[in-house]
């Protein structure tokens, strides 16, 4: 049975909800079980803005992540807090524009991606997410950019609709990062 | 069956109320379960409905049982302080027979409490938080497809029999998202509600709605009445999970959001060679004891699971009636059973 556990985690602000809606919607479109998980709880004041994100080929039994295969993490806290959450063998996704440190774990596959900078580059740093998820998409495949891209029609308001190509060129970047 | 879209627990909620014919709101807001509120106060008005942020719980299920009365299909919802709140009215409700549909999306207790998600609210959701001998008929879905469809059938449910039906979730069930499948268009359910307060328009006799019965014999023959309903509801309406339950070497009781976490259990146990099974009550009252009866003399052993100190495991022991031991294991606090620690007693337990 194949289901990717993933927590995404950043400041408020980064569009770390979004994100993490994203590719449940996508993963949902490719007709898998998905669920999603915000916190809510007293770690949102100050600290992280986290959620928890499953896609399975099964219905998802606990929406609660104890642990993750992916974290995708977008400030130091976020990396401090959930690096120990990953399996032997996980993915972690940081962006390096903001965390200034090397991982502690050597069983995990490590990318860095200068994700704020690309965004900033590009001229809209609510970018930096989609970045992100573009690398998260082509390591792990758990889903594809088409399905992506019908999520994001999905998830934005129609007023925001005309993004969508800025968007998608956000995430080819960060697939070829 | 439309299109699968992915959804908030909370905003199912509102939207299947909406589908059900629910056309009055009366809520006061508290996390987890505010976007309830939220999402009525936004589509109410597309329906020609009422939604009102009443003053306070106490008013707001005083408000439902105004517009129950009115024979209207009518909603309140909260979470676990503001649902002590609504006490009062809950019986007074009851006793008045009024069809309404309560929604519990319980947090962590007692007193103010926290905000996470907990099952601490089953004692008071199934054996009357109210005075009175009353009953209210309590779904506990699991997922957020499930929430829709109960949340329909809460509102039949509650006219079929003029009769309280409470859903009682969590925060973890209130705030997740997932993919959730509309029906076009709903079985609703049409019952007579001649004896609604709407005018008599000069044309019949008033009907009154009222909780108070001074003269005992009429109170106890009230009572009789209810207890009539509550005995007929536990004979059509008892609704139940059982899973993996055939040559189980351990049967877990679990409902709502831990049932998923048993479910995860099941698949790691069985690597084990561990056979365990689910008994998910979906009716917290009525409560399926059928189900335990019949699966009584199967495993070795039972095992409750809640996010609580031992309430509905109580129930399981009536059901199993001492044919098993009945094991319990249980977090508090907005603390979640992990997968881990669940199987850890389950080898426990069959050591």
């Amino acid at each position: 049975m194949a289901q990717t556990d993933m927590i995404f985690s950043g400041f408020g602000g980064q569009g770390i909800q979004s994100a993490g809606r994203l590719i449940a919607y996508a993963g949902m479109l490719e007709d898998k079980h998905v669920s999603f998980l915000p916190s809510y709880g007293p770690e949102m004041r100050g600290g992280t803005s986290n959620c928890h994100v499953i896609v399975s080929d099964e219905p998802v039994g606990s929406p609660i992540l104890n642990s993750a295969t992916v974290v995708m993490a977008m400030n130091r806290p976020s990396m401090d807090k959930f690096e120990s959450y990953l399996e032997p063998g996980g993915i972690l996704l940081i962006d390096s524009s903001l965390i200034n440190r090397e991982p502690v774990r050597k069983d995990i596959k490590v990318f860095a991606i200068p994700a704020t900078q690309i965004a900033s580059d590009m001229g809209n740093l609510a970018f930096a997410n989609i970045v992100m998820l573009g690398k998260l998409i082509k390591e792990t495949g758990v889903v594809s950019t088409e399905n992506f891209e019908r999520a994001l029609k999905k998830v934005l308001p129609e007023r925001k609709h005309y993004l969508i190509p800025d968007e998608m060129k956000a995430l080819k970047t960060g697939m070829d990062y | 069956m439309g299109e699968k879209i992915l959804m908030k627990g909370n905003e199912v909620i509102a939207e299947a109320a909406l589908r059900a014919g629910c056309r009055h709101y009366f809520g006061y807001p508290i996390t987890p379960q505010t976007e309830i509120a939220h999402y009525f106060a936004k589509k109410m008005p597309q329906y020609g409905g009422t939604f009102i942020q009443a003053e306070s719980e106490v008013a707001a299920m005083n408000m439902v049982y105004g517009a129950a009365s009115a024979g209207a299909r009518v909603m309140t919802s909260s979470s676990s302080p503001g649902i002590s709140l609504k006490q009062e009215a809950i019986s007074y409700s009851a006793c008045a027979e009024l069809p309404a549909v309560i929604v519990n999306i319980v947090r962590a207790g007692p007193g103010l409490g926290g905000i996470l998600a907990s099952q601490c609210d089953y004692f008071q959701a199934t054996k009357g938080g109210g005075h009175g001998d009353y009953r209210m008929v309590v779904l506990a879905p699991s997922s957020v497809q499930e929430l829709y469809e109960l949340v329909v059938e809460a509102f039949n449910i509650a006219d079929r029999y003029r009769t309280l039906c409470m859903i009682m979730g969590d925060g973890m069930l209130g705030q997740m998202m997932e993919a959730v499948e509309f029906r076009d268009s709903e079985d609703i359910c049409e019952a007579d509600k001649s004896w609604a307060v709407t005018g008599t328009g000069m044309k019949r006799d008033h009907n009154i709605i009222t909780s108070i019965y001074i003269d005992p014999e009429v109170l106890e023959k009230h009572n009789q009445k209810l207890q009539e309903k509550y005995r007929k509801i536990a004979e059509n309406e008892t609704r139940v999970e059982v899973y993996n339950c055939d040559d189980a070497d351990i049967i877990v009781a679990a409902y709502g959001t831990v049932a998923r976490i048993i479910k995860n259990v099941i698949k790691t146990a069985e690597k084990e060679g561990i056979r365990v099974g689910l008994i998910r009550p979906v009716t917290l009252w009525p409560f399926p004891t059928a189900a335990f009866e019949k699966y009584a003399q199967v495993p070795q052993a039972f095992l409750s699971v809640e996010m609580s100190a031992g309430q509905m495991v109580e129930d399981v022991r009536l059901a199993v009636n001492g044919k098993r031991p009945v094991h319990f294991l249980g977090r508090t606090g907005g603390m979640i059973p992990t997968q881990k620690e669940i199987l850890e007693k389950i080898r426990e337990i069959l050591k």
